[in-house]
């Protein structure tokens, strides 16, 4: 049965010049320091923070906090607790932050169009603007913001008056509040149905012109049904909608919602600040478009609107995602200068007094950083399953 | 047949001289046509702009210049009602050096001319590449040695002196430097990590990159200025600017690291097949072939990531260090002055703008020249 | 191909460790040693604060607490500008006075139980009886804190200043808007600019910040006083040798201005009779050996830096913007409180 002799195989290469055991051993090696220089802080941190008698833990979350914040999305006064002030911190970030994103978005859009203006005189101020809002720091700008706008509004009661009860002055901009009654929340039911079905209308729309080429006018049908029904709903539940008016009351005014200069400034600043770098990203990713695609629409017969929004703006989408996302998440994080302004966010408020109050630098500051990794990765997350609804799908 | 002569009679054709062409088709009237005018959309966009310029432009000439004090020492100095520069220029020292002993000054101003000594031939058209590159490389290994020995003394028979009394824009520079020129090599390594095939040395270097990239910097730097001393041993003690500068060079190495990843990613898969095929190892062929031609892309990222450092520097401020935001904040609540707040951080504007601005020329200028290989 | 990468992660990770260890050096074992050692005093202060510790037009310190820590360099060694300043955020001081980064902290920090106690530190007296006020805009016609209520108040982050403020509010059934800012030099602006009614901070502080304004005068600070905040320098527990120095250096200033003695008149004093100003300056026994320093100790403070008296007034008092009156600060003997213990 024996078959000839198997010639022995040459033997490998020694077991230190085998890739794969080289491989592997780096990897042990790094993985076994990364863990000792983890256990080594641990350690240290807990030997200094005996040593200097500093509490540990977060039962400091439950203690009563004392100190007061200027402005709260939930309910909180000075007899809340620690716990709480982190959660208004985090709320007020994810406002200034979400807000900011959007405007940025929409006035980089227009920067980034107006850079490209046939309009001479209109082109230059955007390259202007850019320029100078790009190379100057965001602190400084925050600044700017809060100072000369501050200055240059009146006192409370010289406010300025707009229609519907609205009032600006230097503590902020006031204007009525919705009270909602119970049954306001039948409207609120009814609006989010209307906006499901409408979604579900203009798939089943596109899904019958694929296959038949009939069109249906799914889009001014749901219109109609996502602004028509609620309102419908509203009258027939008897306008169970108030407002609460702002009026002036001693040193200020009293009732409405406010939003508050340090707000007003921050976001401002984040806003035109961003803007500026989008403004840039969405120009190139204009100008990345060759001109030859704007061609060939054209040769089709497409109209120039048809020409941007089916064939140029997705295209140039490609380029710009990427960037955008950053830029999203750098202003997410320069939301935390808010701390030099005094904007409540949660830098200021759970990173600035709570620490100075309770002393717990390592849970508080670990804390922070967990609430903005989470809030970067989310945003990171989300504008990569958009990227990839838009990307080149090659076939 | 030569040409023959133009008929003589006075019947004969006679060209009329050529005319101008209507004023309104040419010259600066077509060109406002054109570019100002061409449509009603575009005439009420100029307006517009018009308007806005109008709303901005005189009143900072008025208060800026026509109004503003220059000369003088003191706020008795101020007296017209505009811009109190005179602030400015009394305190321009401290702004540039901070605590720097006067003395000792000098040994700021050569690290302020060696700089300009080799950043400005790279933006000069006559210069040869070589030059270029060599200047390049002086600054990133030579030049931080030298000012490093030059600025904290000690040695060679210089007077020590301690980081606390750097300041200003000295102080910031510093900071930016440091920070872009050490994450430099930090950053290859993690990029090359991050793309390396084995697993746990990519993950360690995804963690690492994503952790850094997702937290704002005022909170790395407050880790680095508080938190620090906890970490380590008891008795073991940083410098608080070496402290700042770690927290820096981090947060700074993790973005680096993005930027070089683009390069890497830019890359034709054929280099790194070629550079195989040749036999060559890992880090030669990385070395030789891979990061020559990745880092070289990616410069205009680079500087790029630097402006944007330079412009965070101004943090560093919530630590306690004097960079020259924080000299012009510790400037302004003098008593002995007045209101100057406004004259001071515009100041502080224009400083880095300077710096920002000179900077982003040059990163788009080499972009263009880089994008012309397409 | 990249099978190799894993010797960068691990250089960079032990080329921290490796610069870590190397930097490691000896941290609070005997201050005072430290100090003659390397000839120079680390002191801890604030990023700029005017009449406390502010840098001049060309980047000198100056200030009450600066001229604390002078004295000491002074008394410990002989020269009053062998002093590094440490500029220092209100959330870094105590980690760098723990961690051994500076000898002694002089930062406007109130005495309180809770600082001495949990965080391992000791005050070694107070140079300056502070306490916290409101200004306010005269406009407004406000004569009382009690008409406060429902204002908007500008306070500095990071200190008892906030606390107190809702304390009081609190106490008194009153509700305010805080607009807290990050350093004191943006709650004027934003007081200047109308964002609030009221600003608070420590009384000398308020002053201070006033001359800020336009028109100072435009402004009052009223006359209630809501908290105690004793400020004075801090050292390390457990030191007692240096505790011992930073504090009496203090009360050889305070004993000066009791005995009239100051910079300008030294020398004379020296040839005076007065045991207490003999031991004081150090011609007649060992007051300065018993504090491990040279006998002219007290001497060399007084001479370089000044008696208590001449300290305050250059800069908080009347030679000053801040132009403070000495009112608590006031030696005992004139109606003050500030009482040193004898030197014998």
């Amino acid at each position: 049965m024996a078959g000839p002799a198997v010639p022995t195989p040459p033997s490998g290469p020694a077991p230190w010049r085998n890739p794969r055991v080289r491989a592997v051993a780096f990897q042990v090696v790094a993985l076994v320091l990364v863990l000792w220089v983890f256990w080594t802080i641990f350690q240290n941190t807990l030997t200094n923070m005996e040593s200097r008698g500093i509490t540990t833990g977060f039962g400091f979350l439950d203690n009563t906090a004392g100190f007061g914040i200027l402005f709260s999305l939930i309910p909180y006064d000075e007899t809340n607790t620690y716990g709480r002030t982190f959660v208004v911190g985090i709320l007020n970030t994810l406002l200034v932050s979400g807000l900011g994103i959007l405007f940025a978005t929409i006035i980089g859009f227009i920067l980034g169009v107006a850079r490209l203006s046939p309009n001479w005189l209109i082109a230059k101020m955007a390259l202007v603007y850019i320029e100078i809002t790009r190379n100057v720091p965001l602190l400084l700008q925050i600044f700017f913001w809060y100072f000369a706008v501050l200055r240059t509004l009146p006192g409370p009661r010289q406010s300025l008056e707009f229609p519907f009860s609205a009032f600006l002055n230097n503590r902020g901009l006031y204007a009525p509040s919705p009270n909602l009654e119970p049954a306001f929340w039948a409207v609120a039911i009814t609006f989010g149905l209307a906006i499901a079905g409408a979604v579900v209308l203009v798939r089943w729309a596109k899904r019958r012109q694929d296959a038949t080429g009939r069109r249906f006018p799914a889009w001014s049908v749901s219109l109609a049904a996502v602004v028509g029904l609620p309102l419908l709903v509203f009258w027939l539940a008897g306008s169970p909608l108030t407002w609460d008016l702002p009026a002036l009351q001693g040193f200020n005014f009293r009732g409405g919602v406010r939003l508050i200069p340090e707000f007003i400034a921050l976001w401002l600043a984040l806003t035109l600040y961003t803007a500026g770098f989008i403004g840039e990203i969405v120009r190139s990713g204009i100008q990345s478009v060759s001109k030859g695609q704007t061609e060939a629409s054209q040769a089709l017969g497409l109209r120039p609107g048809q020409t941007l929004r089916l064939i140029v703006i997705p295209q140039a989408m490609r380029v710009i995602i990427p960037p955008l996302t950053s830029q999203y998440l750098n202003l997410t994080k320069n939301s935390s200068l808010a701390t030099a302004i005094g904007y409540p966010d949660l830098v200021s408020v759970f990173m600035g007094t709570t620490l100075n109050q309770t002393g717990q630098a390592v849970e508080i500051v670990a804390m922070t950083m967990a609430v903005y990794l989470t809030i970067s990765l989310s945003i990171s997350f989300l504008m990569n399953l958009y990227n990839r609804a838009v990307a080149l799908k090659e076939r | 047949m030569a040409h023959s002569d133009p008929p003589s009679s006075d019947t004969g054709f006679r060209p009329i001289p050529p005319q101008p062409p209507p004023v309104t088709v040419v010259g600066p009237v077509r060109w406002v046509r054109d570019n100002l005018l061409s449509s009603p959309l575009n005439i009420a966009l100029t307006a517009l702009g018009l308007y806005l310029l109008w709303l901005v432009v005189p009143p900072l000439i008025d208060w800026g210049i026509l109004t503003a004090d220059f000369v003088g020492s003191s706020r008795d100095d101020c007296t017209s009602g505009g811009a109190c520069w005179v602030f400015i220029a009394t305190r321009l020292d401290f702004f540039v050096y901070g605590f720097y002993p006067d003395a000792e000054r000098w040994r700021v101003d050569v690290m302020f001319a060696m700089l300009a000594g080799f950043l400005v031939p790279q933006f000069l058209p006559g210069v040869s590449a070589r030059v270029r590159k060599w200047l390049g490389i002086f600054g990133l290994t030579v030049y931080p040695v030298i000012s490093g020995v030059l600025l904290l003394g000690g040695v060679f028979g210089l007077e020590a002196v301690e980081t606390g009394k750097w300041g200003g824009l000295m102080l910031t520079l510093v900071l930016s430097y440091v920070g872009i020129v050490a994450a430099l090599p930090i950053g290859i390594l993690l990029a090359l990590g991050r793309r390396s095939h084995m697993p746990i040395i990519r993950t360690i270097c995804v963690l690492f990159i994503e952790l850094w990239r997702g937290v704002p910097l005022i909170s790395v730097l407050f880790m680095a200025s508080v938190m620090l001393p906890l970490f380590l041993p008891e008795g073991v003690n940083f410098d608080k600017l070496l402290r700042a500068l770690i927290g820096i060079v981090m947060f700074q190495s993790a973005y680096m690291a993005e930027v070089i990843r683009g390069g890497l990613q830019g890359l034709p898969k054929g280099q790194y097949e070629a550079a195989s095929a040749l036999g060559l190892g890992y880090w030669r062929a990385t070395g030789l072939i891979i990061l020559p031609q990745a880092l070289k892309m990616v410069i205009p990222g680079i500087v790029n990531t630097f402006i944007a450092l330079f412009k965070d520097t101004t943090l560093v401020l919530i630590i306690g260090l004097f960079d020259i935001l924080g000299t012009v904040q510790a400037s302004i609540v003098d008593p002995a002055w007045g209101r100057v707040a406004i004259e001071g951080y515009i100041f502080a504007a224009f400083c880095f703008w300077v710096f920002c601005f000179g900077m982003s020329r040059y990163s788009q200028g080499l972009e263009k020249k880089l994008h012309t290989g397409h | 191909m990249t099978r190799l990468a894993a010797t960068p992660v691990a250089g960079i990770l032990a080329g921290c460790f490796a610069a870590a260890v190397a930097l490691a050096g000896p941290a609070a074992a005997q201050t005072l040693d430290t100090v003659k050692e390397r000839g120079e005093l680390r002191c801890g202060v604030t990023t700029g604060l005017s009449g406390f510790s502010n840098p001049d037009d060309s980047g000198n310190w100056t200030g009450i607490d600066v001229d604390v820590c002078r004295a000491v360099a002074a008394a410990v060694l002989g020269d009053a500008d062998a002093v590094a300043f440490v500029p220092l955020t209100a959330k870094e001081r105590f980690t760098a006075l723990q961690s051994g980064e500076i000898d002694v902290l002089s930062r406007v920090t109130t005495w309180t139980l809770t600082r001495d106690t949990s965080l391992g530190l000791n005050f070694t007296g107070v140079t300056f009886y502070d306490g916290q006020g409101f200004l306010v805009n005269k406009d407004l016609g406000v004569t009382s804190a009690l008409e406060l209520g429902g204002a908007s108040v500008c306070v500095a982050a990071g200190t008892t200043t906030e606390l107190n403020l809702a304390d009081y509010f609190r106490a008194k059934d009153m509700t305010f808007n805080p607009v807290v800012f990050d350093a004191i030099s943006q709650t004027i602006e934003g007081f200047a600019s109308g964002r609030c009614d009221v600003l608070t901070s420590d009384q000398s502080q308020l002053y201070s910040l006033r001359t800020k304004l336009d028109d100072p005068d435009s402004a009052i600070v009223l006359p209630e006083v809501i908290s105690k905040e004793p400020l004075g320098p801090v050292v390390r527990q457990g030191d007692d040798e240096w505790f011992n120095v930073v504090k009496w250096v203090l009360f050889a200033q305070l004993n000066a201005e009791e005995l009239g003695i100051t910079s300008e008149n030294l020398d004379e004093m020296r040839a005076s009779d007065n045991p207490s100003i003999k031991r004081l300056i150090g011609t007649e026994g060992d007051m300065g050996e018993k504090l491990g320093l040279s006998s002219d100790w007290a001497a060399q403070a007084i001479a370089q830096v000044g008696n208590y008296a001449e300290m305050f007034e250059r800069n908080v008092g009347q030679g000053s913007p801040l132009r403070i009156d000495r009112g608590l600060n006031a030696l005992w003997s004139d109606g003050g409180i500030q009482y040193a213990p004898p030197i014998r």
